[in-house]
């Protein structure tokens, strides 16, 4: 039998590798957004997994919560990096640098 | 080794090897393109853990419709890919190490002698007559129904903000401009002219 601690090795793995392609991924906003998604897999993997091992139904209400709010921040993600695109003509993240944060 | 373990190990092997293709993948369409083997395999952990609903809203709403946008939008602009790299190499080491800190201190914290099967052992599987979606339906549209509303809400805002954000703001067809079409007065659009008549030139 699959016991919950594999489960929530698997997720921390997973997220784990999204946070390194945030790290090497510096400079391209598109592969920053996908490691985000990366990242919120792995965390709705752990609530689906306590779910299943509690019994309870409350993590998976709250999974579908979850990829309800990161459709809507790929949607507007995407929506200002098509109009950062229009106004610099790249999406390079060096060249974002107007407000000098 | 069960066979519920092999096809989870199966299962988590593809998850993981997408994933680093995805994250070390020098063509952006090809990251998508792995990322979307990464969420199969993650729909097909999900139905091993008796989430058919979400496991099935993973595939339609994601691969089907977000991954389909990121692959529209990576088409749509023409990325150099050789500026994107640049940094590559200089960050790798550093987050090597960070993940692999965290990955340590997970498998510390999450492993079996807290999280095994002695602690927390596997439920009953359910039977042919169990039915996850509606187990979802009921607690969603009971307990959790003001959240469900106000996460429409927030699509809906959401839809809002992308079209306001990329519409071009020197619009190229014709519109109105109410406060000019409230404003006008007769004089301003009706002339009299006295035209002499041909009639009266003759004489």
């Amino acid at each position: 039998m699959v016991s919950l601690s594999d489960y929530l090795i698997l997720s921390s793995i997973i997220f784990c590798i999204g946070l390194v392609g945030i790290f090497i991924n510096r400079t391209n906003i598109i592969t920053l957004l996908m490691c985000v998604e990366l990242i919120l897999v792995a965390v709705n993997t752990n609530f689906i997994a306590f779910s299943h091992f509690l019994g309870n139904e409350a993590g998976q209400i709250f999974v579908f919560f979850i990829l309800t709010v990161a459709a809507a921040e790929v949607a507007i993600g995407l929506a200002i990096l098509t109009l950062l695109f229009r106004v610099r003509g790249s999406i390079n993240v060096d060249v974002t640098n107007s407000l000098k944060g | 080794m069960s066979s519920e373990q092999i096809i989870f190990y199966i299962l988590s092997f593809w998850f993981i090897a997408s994933s680093l293709a995805m994250i070390f993948a020098r063509n952006a369409a090809k990251a998508v393109l792995f990322l979307v083997l990464g969420f199969f395999s993650a729909a097909s952990i999900w139905i091993l853990l008796e989430a058919e609903f979400l496991a099935i809203t993973l595939i339609l709403v994601y691969v089907g419709a977000v991954m389909v946008l990121f692959l529209f939008v990576i088409k749509m602009l023409n990325i150099d890919k050789s500026t994107l790299r640049a940094k590559f190499a200089g960050y790798l080491p550093l987050g090597l190490i960070v993940a692999l800190i965290i990955i340590a201190e997970m498998t510390l914290v999450l492993g079996g002698a807290q999280f095994g099967l002695e602690i927390m052992p596997s439920p009953e599987r359910h039977g042919a007559d169990y039915s996850n979606i509606t187990v979802l339906a009921m607690q969603l549209y009971t307990t959790y129904v003001y959240p469900f509303e106000l996460a429409a809400v927030l699509l809906l805002i959401a839809i809002i903000a992308a079209i306001t954000l990329v519409r071009k703001k020197e619009s190229t067809h014709k519109k109105q401009n109410v406060s000019e079409q409230v404003n006008v007065r007769a004089k301003d659009r009706v002339r009299l002219v006295t035209i002499a008549s041909p009639s009266k030139e003759k004489k």
